[in-house]
């Protein structure tokens, strides 16, 4: 315990650090996401903007990059964090392979619930005669939001666990400094308070998700 | 009347894995101006791909589809959505957007059409006052009974003020008595605003009650087409005789027969009810005067349209000759005999 009031300013920052990585990537991600899931839904075969040759490629994509472990990921795109952010260390490369790493998560959780979007009302906004980028926008995303929400709180609880790791690569946050002032010098009582931190902090996501969603769903 | 849809030989087919499917096989058809025209057929028949043409949510593989001005297997996509708009369309689950409440839901198509908020707030309140669901106005459609989802369906599909309503099944999804007013609505969209409407149903009493003429769909063909009366009164094809017989019940089936026969000796004999005064007098009439008993055994009465039609089946008895002679009378007469007895 003295060795945790001892490093109280350390832990302040880690709390911060694992935050700021969560939210920038939850919100990079979740754009492109957005936009990546989009494409793999409305050029499905009879959908909105129906197209083989960007359906099967935004595919294939998605399917090489994401079950490449997380960890490897990183290591693998260090070439471009230098290029792009211009370090491989710290919270803002961390967010930013953070981001890349979750968007084809999301790509494909965006991608199953709009699918589930049932056809009719897509077929009556058509009818109208609006634009197909019109009907995503204002029909297609809405229709599907409730669920999209929930899966939203999944990324989130999957980014806290993703942020931990890339503590790893020195990107700070709670995860390393769980490692490095705790289970590295054996002070258990930090490693115990950083993950209840931790589960604090997945809970309040997954809450505020939860109470999102039901307003999106009214039910 | 000048049509106001025309289809010219419009097919369309589908490549599937198990090979080409045809959904609408050369089929020609109009639909007039002003009129209400229902499209009958079971599922399958192509009758939803049809209605879909019309609107170009689906394009023909061949043949042209012409409506008002626009011929729009000439069209591309950015005009065929001028006319799409031009268009009102309701469906069977009536396809309302749940993310929006109903007066959303009504403007929706004016904000494609780029009508401006305060036109589209006095547009949207005229609307849901015609349809009776101004209180309803900030509901969501999940709080709705299906027949007051469909009303906010028409009110939705009348937006824009199209000049075309298609209904897809509009009823099929309805409760009979909600059926009914989902009909009466219809029906005076089409009177009070002049609205040409094109009815899709399998529900022989939705074209009954409100269309003027009708085509029958069987196996992705127009088989048959007329006045609705006529093709009552008078079908010609299998397909349509077998659709008007769900609903008018004047004439009797083989097993009703087989009991009419062992119940009553005499001839058998059904009468189509003409449209005309006194008909049943005169039919009475002939009978009597060639001294044939006649008594009536099966069928009704009733109206379409304010005519009569119907059904009688008669028992005659006496003598064979008399019985003949007064068969020919009536056919001199042009009234339609048909034999029931056994072959």
């Amino acid at each position: 315990m003295d060795a945790f009031i001892a490093n109280i300013d350390v832990f302040w920052r880690a709390i911060g650090e694992t935050l700021f990585m969560v939210f920038v990537s939850l919100v990079a991600s979740g754009i492109l996401g957005i936009v990546l899931g989009v494409v793999l839904t409305v050029t499905r075969p009879g959908h909105l903007l129906a197209n083989r040759a960007a359906f099967a490629i935004v595919n294939v994509v998605v399917n090489i990059v994401r079950p490449i472990p997380f960890v490897i990921f990183v290591a693998a795109i260090q070439p471009l964090l230098l290029g792009v952010v211009g370090t491989t260390i710290g919270p803002q490369a961390a967010a930013f392979a953070l981001s890349l790493g979750a968007a084809f998560a999301v790509a494909r959780i965006v991608e199953q619930n709009l699918v589930a979007v049932d056809h009719g009302v897509l077929e009556a906004a058509r009818s109208m005669g609006a634009h197909p980028l019109r009907i995503i926008v204002t029909v297609l995303i809405p229709e599907g939001l409730g669920p999209l929400i929930l899966g939203f709180s999944f990324v989130f609880v999957g980014l806290v666990d993703m942020s931990a790791q890339a503590g790893l690569i020195g990107g700070g946050g709670l995860g390393d400094f769980a490692i490095t002032y705790g289970s590295q010098r054996y002070n258990w009582p930090i490693v115990y308070i950083t993950v209840a931190v931790i589960i604090v902090l997945v809970q309040v996501g997954q809450f505020a998700g939860n109470a999102l969603a039901r307003k999106a769903l009214r039910r | 009347m000048s049509a106001l849809v025309r289809l010219e030989n419009v097919s369309r087919h589908y490549d599937t894995l198990s090979g080409r499917v045809t959904a609408v096989d050369d089929v020609s058809l109009e639909v007039e101006e002003g009129e209400i025209l229902g499209v009958i057929g079971y599922s399958g028949a192509g009758k939803s791909t049809l209605v879909r043409l019309i609107n170009a949510l689906e394009l023909p593989s061949s043949g042209r589809v012409i409506v008002g001005d626009d011929e729009l297997t000439a069209l591309p996509e950015r005009e065929l959505r001028r006319v799409r708009g031009q268009i009102g369309m309701i469906f069977q689950q009536f396809n309302l957007f749940h993310s929006r409440t109903v007066a959303g839901n009504v403007a929706y198509p004016l904000r494609v059409a780029g009508v401006g908020a305060a036109e589209r707030d006095r547009r949207v309140a005229e609307l849901l006052d015609f349809v009776g669901l101004l209180d309803k106005a900030h509901a969501h459609p999940e709080q709705l009974s299906g027949g007051q989802k469909q009303r906010v369906g028409i009110a939705r599909a009348l937006a824009t003020q199209p000049r075309l309503l298609l209904a897809d099944e509009a009823t099929s999804a309805l409760d009979p008595e909600t059926t009914a007013d989902v009909l009466a609505l219809l029906k005076r969209v089409n009177r009070e605003f002049g609205l040409t409407i094109v009815v899709i149903t399998h529900e022989m009493e939705a074209i009954r009650a409100i269309a003027d003429r009708v085509a029958v769909m069987d196996s992705g063909r127009v088989v048959e087409h007329g006045d609705v009366y006529d093709v009552f009164a008078n079908p010609s094809t299998a397909a349509a005789s077998r659709f008007v017989r769900t609903v008018l019940h004047d004439r009797p089936s083989a097993s009703t027969l087989e009991r009419l026969r062992a119940a009553h000796p005499g001839r058998l004999v059904t009468i189509p009810v003409q449209d005309r005064p006194a008909f049943t007098s005169l039919v009475a009439r002939t009978f009597e005067k060639h001294r044939v008993g006649d008594t009536i055994v099966f069928g009704g009465i009733s109206e379409l349209q304010n005519r009569a039609i119907g059904a009688l089946t008669y028992e005659l008895t006496g003598a064979a000759s008399d019985i003949d002679a007064a068969l020919a009378a009536l056919a001199a007469d042009g009234v339609v005999t048909i034999s029931e007895d056994a072959a």
